[in-house]
């Protein structure tokens, strides 16, 4: 099976506004897939649709090629935006308990447990009441139970939200040691920097619309602005004109750095990379050759603003 | 898997609270403020009943005053002022003024009791009752019968009714309506106050889970109506648990308690619940404290009440407990729950205002309606239980309270779940019943 979730023409309507209108998206097995979007968009009601805990009102979403069901429960594990622990429970009890109702045996739950405390070496956590954890240490927590089950399907709402540098890294280093387990990961954020660094495939929603979906790859390249940048040993002038018959040069790559001679070239879409490439190097000596990609940051907003 | 799960959810909620040092404290203080609540009111009681109470009698017809004698605490003196001028000026002691009229033969009305604080009952009682003897003597002595005074001695028949009720089998046992009513109240009082309490923790809890946003996640792992029903039975566990403490608390408390001041009496009792003769001759007086004696000691009768109390309080709980947990998803904090909470109080209060109505006549029709209304019976029930209910009755009301109770957690399910995801304004009646229709 290649793709592990597909979801179809769901739409929902709430009393005053449609949360998500006719929305489909396929998520690839063993990805790590970005739900982006401004706040309000509709991410975490679409999260909240694949967790089963409201209906669309249409559409479908199907897991491993079958409708959703109830039992699916036991192979998707949540990690809702705004964390809920008992704060006068105990971490370790409240963390087998969780465990329990996601099917795992007390057993097995405890000693799985004890393994990633560990491994996040907070092991004297366990007797302490959750009321006496910061939000952080309560999110590492949330964070276990959440992939505690170890299941095949990880929603993370806004999953860096809250953590410090040093521990976001932290959860970016587990969310992709738990995909190369081969635990499928969705996330949806507006950290866009997250999004270059772990994703592969996005989708963003906007105003309850899907307005852009794919590979990450995909994406930049679409949304790739034509223009490269050669860095070069030689004749920056002989260089100029031999292109200026073919290809727009641009201005902006005049003033260069001192020691580094660079020019910006913008490419037809209907023309070859590689052509350009041999022409450069007829002139001067190539040094690197490169496509100026815009950042997420720069697609994100240039979406969105595009559907106004 | 879903049983499970409810088990789970209910094992969570029963481990946490009965562990909280709230919930021992309590258990153990509750029956000891009841007893001591008691004892102060047995003593307070015993201590105005004690005091003297010096009544000055201003006697205009003479016929009355010289007849008046003390009687327990009530003293009579003859007043040496005038009534204006005591009114004015309260005599030292004095707890009030007696005004006979000059026509107190003739005139029912002509008897005046004038008091610097409140009077009771007892006195008033106790001060016509006086008034009257006096002038029935006088008119009896006016017909001038010889030997009047031994014929009176000789007419005077104190009764002491023996009460005994016949079961439906035909057989008789020894009743004591005084008991019948104690234990109608305390039944009653008993049942409301759990419903009461415990439901209103189904909602705190309902909130508190709904602020610390568990439920989010807990939803993800199983279905609003396992969790609703998982903290529902959970509590449910925790009152019977506080209610099983209490019993044996004051089955041992109270039985060593009796078997100390009151051997000889538990002794006739038992010999009563035996069937056997009586040990030993009593006065109607004890008679009646040991028939009532054999009651509480009578093991089925007891156990009928208090089996009856489970069953009524369980349905009622479960009932309650489900609109309880409606009403907590629906709102965002405590503060916001009154308005939607009248429905549930409304019964409630009824029910608690009808029992008194019940205890005195628990088979009239007010008590019998009312003890088949599943929102009234578990409480009116109760209070009727005591005095003997016809089977095919407590069958009924069983049936109808546990039939109302599916039906109530099915409603409350639906608008719980739709509840516990809305956030941030106050909801209205119309609002839930449109929650009740929202597809899933």
């Amino acid at each position: 099976m290649e793709d592990i979730l597909k979801v179809e023409h769901v739409t929902k309507r709430f009393a005053n506004h449609t949360a998500l209108d006719d929305v489909s998206l396929t998520v690839p097995r063993g990805s790590v897939y970005g739900l982006l979007g401004p706040n309000g968009a509709g991410k975490s009601t679409l999260i909240r649709i694949i967790n089963r805990i409201t209906a669309p009102d249409s559409g479908k979403v199907w897991l491993n090629g079958r409708e959703l069901a109830p039992e699916d429960v036991y192979n998707i594990g949540y990690l809702p935006e705004e964390r809920g622990l008992y704060k006068q429970m105990k971490v370790g009890e409240q963390a087998i308990y969780f465990a329990q109702l996601k099917g795992l045996s007390r057993r097995e739950a405890t000693a799985r447990l004890r393994q990633w405390f560990q491994k996040f070496g907070i092991e004297y956590w366990w007797d302490k009441k959750v009321s006496e954890l910061s939000k952080g240490m309560a999110q590492k927590v949330q964070f276990i139970v959440t992939v505690l089950h170890e299941p095949e399907l990880l929603i993370f709402d806004e999953p860096f939200s809250g953590f410090d540098p040093i521990n976001a890294n932290l959860l970016k280093e587990e969310i992709l040691a738990l995909r190369d387990k081969g635990a499928t990961v969705i996330f949806s954020t507006h950290n866009m920097a997250s999004v270059e660094e772990i994703c592969d495939h996005i989708t963003l929603i906007n105003k309850s619309h899907n307005i852009l979906s794919g590979s990450l790859e995909e994406i930049r390249h679409k949304h790739g602005t034509g223009i490269f940048e050669v860095e070069f040993r030689g004749d920056r002038e002989a260089l100029r004109e031999r292109l200026a018959d073919s290809y727009t040069v641009l201005a902006d790559s005049e003033e260069s750095e001192a020691g580094r001679n660079a020019l910006k070239i913008h490419l037809d879409r209907h023309k070859a990379i590689h052509a350009l490439v041999a022409e450069i190097n007829d002139a001067v000596e190539i040094r690197s050759f490169r496509e100026i990609i815009p950042s997420m940051n720069d697609i994100f907003i240039k979406a969105v603003a595009g559907q106004l | 898997m879903g049983k499970s799960k409810i088990g789970l959810i209910a094992r969570r909620e029963f481990n946490e609270r009965v562990r909280k040092k709230s919930f021992i404290i309590t258990t153990i203080l509750t029956p000891l403020l009841m007893v001591g609540v008691m004892v102060l009111m047995v003593w307070l009681m015993n201590r105005e009943n004690n005091r003297d109470k010096e009544i000055l009698v201003i006697d205009r017809s003479g016929i009355v005053a010289p007849q008046l004698t003390d009687e327990g605490t009530l003293h009579y003196r003859p007043a040496d002022r005038t009534l204006d001028e005591m009114r004015r000026e309260a005599p030292a002691d004095a707890y009030g003024i007696l005004l006979i009229g000059e026509d107190i033969m003739t005139n029912p009305r002509a008897a005046e009791l004038y008091t610097y604080e409140s009077s009771t009952v007892d006195v008033e009682q106790a001060v016509s009752d006086q008034i009257r003897r006096i002038i029935e003597d006088r008119k009896l002595k006016a017909y001038n019968i010889e030997n009047l005074d031994t014929i009176l001695a000789e007419i005077d028949s104190p009764i002491t009714l023996q009460t005994k009720t016949i079961s439906e089998t035909g057989e008789t046992k020894d009743s004591s309506s005084i008991l019948s009513m104690a234990s109608a109240y305390i039944f009653g009082l008993l049942i409301y106050m759990f419903v009461f309490m415990y439901g209103t923790m189904v909602m705190q809890g309902v909130i508190e889970e709904k602020s610390n946003k568990v439920l989010e996640v807990m939803v993800s792992s199983v279905r609003p109506f396992e969790l609703m029903m998982g903290k529902i039975l959970g509590i449910a566990s925790v009152a019977l648990t506080q209610l099983l403490i209490w019993v044996a608390f004051i089955t041992i408390v109270g039985g060593a308690a009796l078997n100390y001041f009151a051997g000889d009496m538990l002794q006739a009792a038992s010999a009563m619940n035996a069937g056997t003769a009586m040990p030993m001759e009593m006065d109607p007086d004890t008679m009646d404290q040991a028939v009532m004696l054999s009651r509480l000691t009578d093991v089925r009768y007891m156990l009928t009440l208090v089996g009856g109390f489970i069953v009524y309080f369980i349905g009622g709980y479960l009932l309650y407990a489900a609109m309880f947990a409606a009403v907590g998803s629906a709102v965002d904090n405590e503060k916001d729950t009154q308005n939607l909470q009248l429905p549930i109080t409304i019964p409630l209060l009824l029910a608690f205002f009808v029992m008194f109505n019940a205890m005195k006549d628990p088979n009239g029709p007010l008590a019998f309606w009312f003890s088949l209304i599943p929102f009234t019976s578990p409480v009116i029930m109760m209070a009727r239980l005591p005095y003997g209910v016809p089977g095919w009755e407590v069958i009924v009301s069983v049936v109808l309270l546990y039939l109302t109770f599916i039906g109530m957690v099915w409603l409350a399910g639906k608008i719980y779940r739709v509840g516990i995801f809305m956030y941030g304004k106050k909801p209205t009646f119309k609002e839930l019943f449109k929650w009740m229709k929202y597809k899933y």
